[in-house]
């Protein structure tokens, strides 16, 4: 039995019954590591003997943290040049949770830088490939994490989603990702891209460890004034009920033009299953749907830019060597600090919130967010949950897209409207294309609401087989 | 050519909370550098800000002793500029929609009162401080995230004058309602005004500039008089005024430009997306209603009434809550409140500014006060000795009674003693003697001092001054 192909809560189960040691599980990581790593380029932050000495102390399952997380005493770089070096002070309040359960923290994984990205190809460390082929990107910016958890690397992981970068990669490289609502799980120790859209959550092997993830992490926290004081039911009971009579929605919108004629396919066949298990799908409309690119990238790169000044070589991370003044310092620093697309999105956001172009822009963005909100706010007066592709295309090259930001942009298209609307989605594996790349199916829900998508996934996954399939490497 | 004087001023106040704003860091004033910090205060990446609900309790309860409107909704926005002593490069601030807006501050002009304009006031963090070195700068980040109030008047400030009794009456306000300690020195309060001249009777405000950097209010109205000057000698001069910001120099008088408009910051204002906007509820204004003090102005009207005091004795009592409390409390024990405020702002006040004493700190228990002005109603000592009498009350912390026994300070009532001294007076003052004698009333005075001298101001003086009459007047 290869330990590192099972789910967590398999391995969980093993652990109870002892017939499993925690250090069997980390090893068979490792072993992994050792084999795969090189190829894939996951992981930004590894510490082997740190990761065995603490699985011998512990008992709960090792689980891998995105770079833009953080662990205190332990680099956290968001997989930038300008935080060189930084080991921040305290630890998230996700990480407080895993710790609580024992979980073994094993280290951090490769992302796009400050999560700009939609391929991980931005990474200071350098990109990471898909498992399921090493020529190509496997998504983005949670890539890293989607990566090492298809790649048998981690039993599961943390990733960040501020307009798709959890369920875009999970999909892209054939695992679960789930972004939970908005104020669902803590934000607090989440080096921010977009504060208003960002959310931490789980990628996992499976559904169950979906909902077994989310359970640990998600719950109010005083330390985030934007996180909501809202029971969090018992998921992993709850999703095992099946779909009977669900209504779900399937907004036209998300059938376009120059999709991949696989994606839809898959996509097409998937809601047959769902109705043949009983729940009944039916074409809706989110008809504001088209705005919903050009409103993230001006609301995510206006807080960005907000959120980014800080790295200003004052107080951690990179200070320029050839500095000459103070002015000189934040120039330098930040020229030497951050790569293309960071400067890019910087530049992007600080125009839309300049003087003169405020109304035009960023005022304008929030108005049409807030159409986009009540889009969704309609269509689940009538529907339970909303079923549509991940991603229009499976995981491209490496190199294709990243000197054409516009048409990377495109392919969160499918994401963007759940962080926009703050509302929950998730993405399950549901097939393959001609060229073995996985697919993925997106589900999206009411908010706090994630019971009812993880229950749709969960139904779905369990009568299919494409969750058991593992890339050769 | 005659020009109008136009003031604005903003003021920066540091309200008395136990912890920071947006975390649970001590406000304590004086600790060692960069020991009352923490990821949040420090800006440190995933770190996020949690607002202190005392402070904007605070915050309105200035409002409402303001007569503001206070928003109904509390929302905050950033405020983006890069600068070191400020680690997020942004502050947290409310932009669009402050606190509070449109109050009012009266001000006290002779026998006239004058209304200024709140425009705005609003909450916000402050920043940490920088120390030069000779080729470095440090940085001391206990002062990020202290709750800041920034008031802001509209510019309805006629004079360097009206500005200084602006900020009196504001401190006078501030101090009532025990918010902060309003200590210009220590930076808990701090002032920039904006000042622009034009002709008489035009309409258009003339170009501004904004002056920083005075740290006490003296040097708020000193700075404001030279800017005046020197804005005025450059229009007459037929120039124009930049608009830019100035800081004024204590040490030679003047403001020196510090960076044009050109150079003025881009702010970019953005809803802070860290703090969602909530409602101010409805009851816990009401509750800070509740529990406002009696303000200067009610209590001046109060006093005016209840102890016929003059306006201006009144406005003066009730500028310091402490002084007007102790005003009370000797009310209480004395019949003649008209003298009670002879002696606070005559001899009291004196002392205290002399001594640079604040009320708090006065040795002087309201007791202890009345027993002295009812010795003096009674004959016991003289109003002169009086004077005396009450530094020796405040200095040893003793009763009127003791002292005045042990130092034999009582009143010489009794006609022998009295007629040894006037004899003697007599007899070595032969020049005034006659000059009286001639005529001369006022030569009476003179003498009368010199019996005072005798008796080292214990002489009844009505019963002297009849005595030393009848004498002058028997001898003729």
């Amino acid at each position: 039995m290869d330990l590192y192909n099972l789910t967590a809560h398999e391995l969980a189960s093993l652990l109870t019954k002892r017939e499993l040691l925690p250090i069997d599980i980390c090893n068979s990581n490792i072993d992994r590591i050792n084999g795969v790593e090189k190829s894939i380029n996951a992981l930004a932050h590894f510490d082997k003997g740190l990761a065995l000495e603490r699985s011998k102390a512990l008992n709960g399952l090792p689980i891998f943290i995105k770079d833009n997380i953080c662990v205190k005493d332990e680099l956290t770089t968001c997989s930038s040049k300008i935080l060189k070096g930084f080991k921040p002070p305290y630890s998230a309040t996700v990480i407080n949770k895993l710790t609580k359960e024992n979980s073994v923290l094993m280290g951090k994984t490769n992302m796009d830088e400050f999560a700009f990205g939609s391929s991980t190809e931005t990474s200071f460390y350098g990109p990471t490939r898909n498992p399921w082929d090493l020529d190509r990107i496997p998504g983005g910016s949670s890539g890293g994490s989607a990566a090492a958890v298809s790649a048998g690397e981690a039993v599961w992981a943390l990733g960040s989603d501020t307009g798709g970068s959890i369920r875009q990669p999970a999909g892209l490289c054939g695992v679960v990702g789930l972004k939970p609502t908005y104020g669902r799980v803590s934000r607090y120790g989440l080096i921010a891209f977009a504060s208003s859209l960002d959310q931490i959550g789980p990628i996992t092997r499976d559904v169950e460890d979906s909902a077994m993830l989310l359970k640990i992490i998600a719950g109010h926290d005083s330390m985030d004034s934007t996180s909501a004081d809202i029971p969090v039911p018992d998921y992993v009971s709850l999703i095992k009920k099946d779909i009977k009579g669900m209504r779900i929605g399937i907004p036209k919108e998300y059938f376009i033009e120059g999709m991949d004629k696989d994606v839809k396919a898959a996509v097409l066949e998937a809601i047959k299953k769902l109705e043949s298990l009983g729940a009944l799908c039916e074409d809706t409309s989110l008809p504001h749907t088209e705005y919903a690119v050009a409103v993230y990238y001006v609301v995510a790169t206006a807080e960005a830019s907000s959120n980014l000044a800080r790295f200003d070589g004052v107080q951690y991370g990179l200070r320029s060597e050839k500095i000459k003044s103070m002015i000189d310092m934040y120039k330098k620093t930040r020229q030497e600090g951050f790569g293309d697309e960071a400067k890019r999105r910087i530049i992007l956001g600080t125009f839309a919130l300049s003087s003169g172009y405020y109304d035009a822009y960023y005022l304008k963005a929030l108005k049409v967010r807030t159409l986009i909100k009540r889009d969704f706010d309609e269509a689940f007066k009538k529907f339970d949950a909303i079923v549509t592709p991940t991603s229009p295309t499976p995981a491209f090259k490496i190199g294709e897209k990243i000197s054409d930001p516009l048409t990377m942009y495109l392919s969160d298209i499918f994401t963007i409207s759940a962080n926009l609307a703050g509302i929950p989605g998730i993405s399950v594996p549901c097939g393959f294309t001609k060229n073995n790349l996985p697919i993925g199916l997106q589900v999206l829900g009411k908010p706090f609401d994630e019971e009812t998508i993880l229950r749709v996934a969960y139904n779905y996954e369990q009568n299919t087989e494409w969750h058991k399939k593992r890339p050769k490497l | 050519m005659s020009y109008e004087i136009v003031i604005g001023l903003e003021v920066h106040l540091q309200l008395n909370t136990k912890s920071k704003v947006f975390c649970g860091c001590s406000t304590d004033f004086g600790s060692e550098p960069n020991t009352q910090v923490c990821p949040v205060c420090l800006g440190f990446p995933g770190s996020l800000p949690v607002l202190n609900r005392r402070a904007l309790e605070l915050g309105a309860k200035v409002a409402i002793a303001l007569k503001c409107q206070i928003a109904k909704k509390i929302r905050f926005d950033r405020k983006n500029y890069f600068y070191p002593d400020l680690p997020k490069d942004y502050q947290i601030s409310q932009f669009n929609q402050p606190l509070a807006q449109r109050g009012n501050i009266a001000i006290i002009l002779g026998e006239k009162e004058k209304n200024i304009r709140v425009r705005r006031v609003h909450l916000e963090e402050d920043t940490g401080k920088l120390f030069h070195q000779k080729d470095s700068s440090l940085i001391d980040f206990n002062r990020s995230g202290m709750p800041l109030l920034e008031i802001v008047s509209e510019p309805d400030i006629s004079s360097p004058e009206e500005a200084y009794l602006y900020l009196t009456a504001l401190k006078s306000i501030l101090e009532y309602i025990d918010v902060s300690d309003c200590n210009m020195e220590e930076g808990s309060l701090r002032c920039d005004a904006n000042i622009s001249l034009r002709k008489k009777g035009e309409k258009e405000l003339g170009v501004k500039t904004e002056i920083k950097n005075m740290n006490s209010f003296r040097g708020v109205k000193l700075a404001l008089e030279y800017e005046a000057v020197r804005q005025k000698d450059v229009l007459e001069e037929g120039g124009k005024i930049r608009q830019e910001t100035r800081l004024y120099n204590p040490g030679k008088g003047v403001t020196e430009p510090m960076r044009s408009k050109e150079e003025a910051h881009d702010y970019r204002y953005f809803p802070e997306p860290d703090l969602a906007p909530f409602d101010f509820g409805e009851d816990i204004l009401k509750t800070i209603e509740k529990d406002m003090p009696e303000l200067p102005e009610p209590k001046k009207n109060r006093f005016i009434k209840d102890y016929g005091l003059s306006n201006y004795d009144a406005g003066v009592i009730v500028s310091d809550r402490e002084t007007a409390d102790y005003f009370e409390r000797c009310a209480k024990l004395y019949k003649n409140p008209k003298i009670i405020a002879n002696w606070l702002m005559g001899d009291i006040l004196a002392y205290m500014k002399e001594k640079s004493v604040h009320m708090r700190d006065l040795n002087l228990k309201p007791e202890r006060l009345s027993g002295m002005l009812k010795m003096i109603d009674s004959g016991a000592i003289t109003g002169k000795i009086a004077k005396t009498l009450l530094i020796e009350m405040i200095q040893t912390g003793r009763g009127p009674e003791d002292i005045v026994k042990e130092k034999g300070l009582e009143q010489i009532t009794d006609a022998d003693s009295l007629e040894i001294a006037i004899r003697e007076v007599i007899s070595e003052n032969p020049k005034s003697v006659e000059d009286f004698k001639g005529g001369k009333d006022s030569a009476i005075m003179f003498l009368m001092g010199k019996v005072m001298q005798k008796t080292k101001g214990r002489a009844n003086p009505n019963k002297a001054n009849e005595m030393l009459r009848k004498r002058l007047k028997g001898d003729a």
